[in-house]
């Protein structure tokens, strides 16, 4: 999952070519039809849709296992939630976008470089200046939280290691409290990188 | 040569038990080409160089780099002063190795491909053309270290700062760091704890408990450090 949300597969298919900010307006427009006119037929033809994408821009299949190797707690915990609550159609619905989604999502991430996304959020940005917005601050932002998705997966890989070498892997305590004061110190960390560079003083 | 100064600059922290002074009023000037900062953990010597980029701000005194303020022309002294950390992998912010070169160069570059082509120019000349398209996830030790300094000087600043840049490689890569550091044409101030390294340097600082307690010849700033270590 780490490798695969986070990291531009470089390529010459059309979605390679196509520009971000159709592929994002794409995006938002998707996820939006998906989530007001949710049901098992919606969420059938997004995944086929989706997976279709995948296969045009060459995904790698051992990444795209990954993902949804990554997933599967959270879609095996909704599911049965879902099935229990309101019977399998829906279960299947809600499953199906969300999954859909976070694969759409990677088809984005995969075709379009972070550099790419960063100069067509700036554009886009660009009539927000009035009001105050940095266009160039914003678009950095949502790359670093893109960024931020497997470093935040790596510290949880290596405090979990912590904590088994101490005897204490189901010691939720010791997996959190560690993760998160990680976690924070390696976003300040971050901030003083990116100070030290000058890339935040604009 | 850059000229750094520091006019009464020091250091505090609020924590717990009161004000602690981290780092003494310290007045020096730095002209040389490499200079060593050397002391024992929790000395000081890593906030002295923070200092000098703006990381850290003087509670009382000046700091100047080339008659620029850095409380006052931080972004200007930005531009001059780059800075590489001891875990490169908070410097890294972008996912791929290009990219990250390339985040440097967006205000020397707006038009993308010529900013892609430039970053792709200074991984070649530090011999990282190859891992241009890696996650930077994938990346060695060494090769992330490599990695942030070239990041760093890809806007051919005219002095580094290197918080111990070799405390986490292995021999081989901490030499190759080393060479690579050595051969700069910027001014460069050192935050080591490789004596040998020290030993290169044109000049050398010893702090200790927030004080430059020696500073002058490196093999006789390393010889008072030995000799106060034992």
């Amino acid at each position: 999952m780490s490798d695969l949300l986070g990291v531009y597969q470089p390529g010459t298919t059309f979605l390679h070519r196509m520009p971000a900010g159709l592929k994002l307006t794409a995006m938002a427009v998707i996820s939006v039809v998906v989530v007001t006119f949710r049901s098992p037929a919606t969420s059938g033809v997004l995944v086929t849709v989706v997976l279709a994408l995948l296969a045009v821009a060459r995904v790698r299949l051992r990444l795209l296992a990954r993902t949804l190797r990554g997933l599967l707690l959270v879609m095996a915990l909704l599911t049965a939630w879902q099935a229990w609550q309101q019977g399998w159609a829906h279960a299947f619905a809600v499953v199906g976008a969300l999954v859909g989604l976070v694969l759409l999502a990677t088809v984005l991430t995969v075709t379009t470089s972070v550099d790419e996304l960063l100069d067509t959020l700036t554009r886009a940005l660009g009539p927000f200046r009035r009001f105050g917005v940095d266009p160039a601050l914003v678009a950095l932002a949502f790359s670093l939280m893109i960024r931020a998705i497997p470093t935040t997966l790596e510290i949880g890989r290596e405090t979990r290691q912590a904590a088994q070498a101490r005897g204490l892997d189901r010691h939720l305590r010791a997996l959190l409290t560690p993760m998160v004061i990680r976690s924070v110190a390696h976003a300040r960390a971050t901030g003083d990188a990116l100070h030290a560079r000058g890339i935040a003083d604009d | 040569m850059s000229r750094i100064e520091l006019h009464g600059a020091a250091v505090r922290a609020t924590t717990g038990q009161g004000e602690v002074e981290i780092l003494a009023p310290t007045t020096l000037t730095l002209t040389e080409q490499r200079v060593a900062l050397i002391g024992p953990n929790g000395s000081g010597k890593s906030t002295l160089a923070r200092l000098v980029n703006g990381l850290v701000e003087a509670a009382s005194g000046r700091v100047v780099v080339d008659g620029l303020d850095v409380a006052k022309q931080g972004r200007e002294v930005r531009k001059r002063v780059a800075f590489v950390f001891t875990d490169p992998s908070a410097q890294l912010v972008m996912p791929t190795v290009v990219e990250d070169v390339a985040l440097s160069l967006r205000h020397a570059h707006r038009d993308r491909e010529e900013r892609t082509a430039a970053a792709l120019r200074v991984l070649a000349a530090y011999g990282l053309a190859e891992l241009a398209e890696r996650s930077v996830h994938t990346l060695s030790g060494g090769q992330r270290q490599l990695l942030a300094i070239a990041g760093v000087l890809a806007t051919d600043p005219e002095v580094l700062v290197a918080d111990e840049p070799t405390t986490l490689l292995d021999l081989v890569n901490s030499r190759r760091i080393a060479e690579l550091l050595f051969g700069l044409r910027q001014q460069l101030l050192l935050v080591t704890h490789d004596l040998d390294l020290a030993l290169r340097c044109e000049r050398a600082l010893l702090v200790e408990h927030g004080r430059v307690v020696a500073d002058g010849a490196p093999a006789e700033v390393v010889e008072h450090y030995r000799a106060s270590a034992w």
